[in-house]
């Protein structure tokens, strides 16, 4: 903290950061803004040109985002009055609500994938960091590097092979075969991310708890993990994001039972017409578990509170 | 309580041959104290001892058992690091309590709570105790870490310059109740230090390490007026011994190469001449930078000395130590 000094600004160098940090926030929020109002307009202020910013909000978008619809004669209408809100919505278009639709059980799969191979990956990913780090591994810096080399091409230039491999070994659509995969594309990154914080962690911490009386794993529980949990916090989130929202892999490898959110939310597009709140809602439910995780791990990213502990 | 035997103790950290056949009896109650510059072996020591570092070669008993293949928690010894010493994700009293929790002795809460409160008090810590250990001074981070050996009753104490990073006061204060505590539950002391008034005042015995190998072992006071070499020599002293050409003075023994004086070998007002160069009063006494034939030496004199720089003093040799050209001592 006090190993670069800070000169204090002035008042014209604050007002240059300040509109350049408020430009950068406007650039990177308008996508979101538009995206998250896009997904309460109705389908003709979707595509109105120019562009509505002010409008009257809708929820036809979540509507139609949650449910099929199927399209009925005015005498039918008339004789079954809609029950509730969201089937008033419907109705007013001349149509009813067929059932719910696969966005449901889509989401449900990007969580259950998404969130099982991140805490997979931090798992093995801090195990093999913490060997990497404190024994003497032989080969290691060749093993490091190999790790390392597993994410010098793009994953999906292995593409075919992992399709010919996921269908042989029956992986295709299922659940581990999304988990393992994302688990091994993330791991490498994991285990260089964990290795750079467990090597910071003073190995007198784990001697001394190895002194008062405990086991090599004790220590490491109660003693490395706790000072590691910005770095497994931070890890965590990088794994999220990629596994959350890849797209590639999970077209290929997936149709229905193991299907993610992002393949299947452009498919809403096909159905009956372009239905942009649609997709904007789906996207903008999407987006919501990353943005929760990320707040609720935030204070974790806050490094510094278990730093000036140690005497250097 | 026990006796710690290290046996024909060989390790190397790669090229580096960190201990070189180090044999060492450490007598139970006794308060064994390493010296030895950095990189000498100390710490090295101390680590074999605990259990963190594995000897290549030798046998390290504790209690008439061998301990060589066992783990640090097997071992039942307490180690006060140098640095890096406190978990910082727990308050000061969690600290202290962390070994008495352990699979090891899994303490009852009220026994912890008491002796927590014992040891803090001791160290004066008592007001610290719910603080995270982060929010400590280095001295109050020190202590906190002697405290946590000393919630225990290990079968040895080791100690890597446990002291160096407290003021003066401080250390002077701790020094004193290291000693008592050490007297009076009669526990085995291994303590690593740079600071020789810390060996001479709280040493049973003395083990000085050079480049891996212990060059002496002995009480302070053998090591201080006995001394094997120019090397061991200069561990003990403030100020250091004054290493001078054999020559210089009458009377050599014919193997000798190097003249060893201490402050008190070196008798004033007789013998020959020398110049005083410097008078540094230091209030209990006052040192004096005499020049002797061309050669520095230091020495002491009464604190109220009329002596100024430019004066002449005689001085005269008093019982010298005598080394040969490798250092060693030949009278």
């Amino acid at each position: 903290m006090s190993d670069f000094s800070v000169t204090e600004p002035s008042p014209g160098q604050k007002w240059i950061a300040g509109v350049l940090v408020a430009l950068y926030a406007v650039i990177t929020i308008l996508p979101l803004v538009w995206i998250i109002a896009t997904g309460f307009k109705s389908s003709a202020d979707s595509i109105a040109y120019p562009p509505k910013v002010l409008f009257e909000p809708q929820l036809e978008g979540y509507v139609n985002l949650f449910t099929t619809q199927t399209r009925q004669t005015a005498e039918y209408l008339a004789q079954h009055p809609p029950q509730t809100w969201y089937e008033k919505i419907v109705h007013d278009r001349g149509l009813v609500i067929a059932g719910p639709s696969r966005f449901g059980e889509r989401f449900l799969n990007s969580v259950i994938i998404g969130f099982g191979s991140t805490f997979l990956t931090i798992v093995l990913g801090t195990l093999a960091a913490y060997a990497f780090s404190r024994f003497r591994v032989p080969l290691k810096d060749d093993l490091l590097f190999f790790i390392l080399s597993t994410r010098m091409m793009p994953p999906i230039a292995v593409a075919i092979p992992i399709f010919l491999m996921f269908r042989s070994l029956g992986l295709s659509d299922t659940h581990a075969g999304m988990i393992l995969l994302y688990t091994a594309v993330n791991l490498s990154l994991a285990v260089w991310l964990l290795k750079g914080f467990i090597d910071e962690i003073p190995m007198e911490y784990e001697e001394a708890a190895l002194i008062d009386g405990y086991t090599r794993f004790q220590a490491f529980n109660r003693v490395v993990l706790p000072q590691a949990a910005t770095g497994i916090a931070a890890t965590a989130i990088f794994c999220l994001i990629f596994a959350w929202n890849e797209y590639a892999f999970a077209v290929l490898l997936t149709s229905g039972t193991a299907q993610t959110a992002p393949p299947f939310i452009p498919t809403i597009i096909g159905v009956g017409g372009q239905d942009w709140p649609a997709v904007a809602a789906g996207a903008t439910i999407f987006l919501l578990p990353v943005m929760v995780f990320t707040i609720l791990l935030r204070k974790h990213l806050l490094r510094g509170i278990t730093f000036g502990a140690v005497r250097k | 309580m026990a006796e710690v035997v290290l046996d024909r103790i060989t390790k190397s950290f790669g090229q580096t041959l960190a201990l070189d056949d180090v044999s060492l009896t450490i007598p139970d109650g006794a308060f064994v104290v390493l010296l030895g510059p950095t990189g000498a072996g100390k710490t090295t020591v101390l680590r074999s001892v605990a259990g963190l570092e594995q000897p290549d070669s030798g046998t390290v008993q504790i209690g008439g058992t061998t301990v060589t293949d066992l783990t640090p928690a097997q071992r039942n010894v307490a180690m006060v690091f140098q640095q890096y010493s406190l978990y910082p994700h727990m308050s000061v009293r969690e600290n202290l309590a962390f070994p008495l929790k352990s699979p090891l002795l899994k303490t009852p809460p009220e026994q912890i709570a008491r002796k927590v409160a014992e040891v803090a008090e001791t160290l004066r810590i008592s007001h610290k105790l719910d603080n995270k250990a982060t929010a400590l001074s280095g001295g109050e981070m020190q202590r906190v870490s002697i405290g946590r050996a000393l919630v225990r009753n290990p079968s040895v104490y080791l100690m890597d310059e446990p002291l160096s990073s407290l003021d003066a006061k401080l250390r002077a204060d701790l020094r004193v109740e290291l000693k008592n505590i050490q007297s009076q539950s009669g526990a085995t002391f291994l303590y690593v230090t740079h600071d020789q008034i810390e060996a001479m005042t709280m040493a049973t015995h003395v083990g000085v390490l050079d480049h891996g190998r212990l060059v002496q072992f002995g009480t302070p006071r053998e090591i201080y007026e006995n001394p094997v070499s120019i090397y061991a020599a200069s561990r003990l002293g403030q100020p250091r011994i004054n290493v001078l050409p054999a020559t210089l003075f009458a009377g050599a023994p014919a193997r000798a190469k190097s003249i060893g004086l201490r402050p008190e070998q070196i008798r004033q007002g007789e013998g020959d001449e020398s110049t005083v160069k410097r008078v540094e009063h230091l209030g209990d006494q006052t040192r004096l930078h005499l020049s002797f034939r061309n050669h520095d030496l230091i020495t002491v004199t009464d604190a109220h000395t009329t002596l100024s720089a430019g004066d002449t003093l005689r001085i005269l040799p008093v019982d010298p130590f005598y080394f040969d050209a490798s250092g060693a001592r030949v009278y």
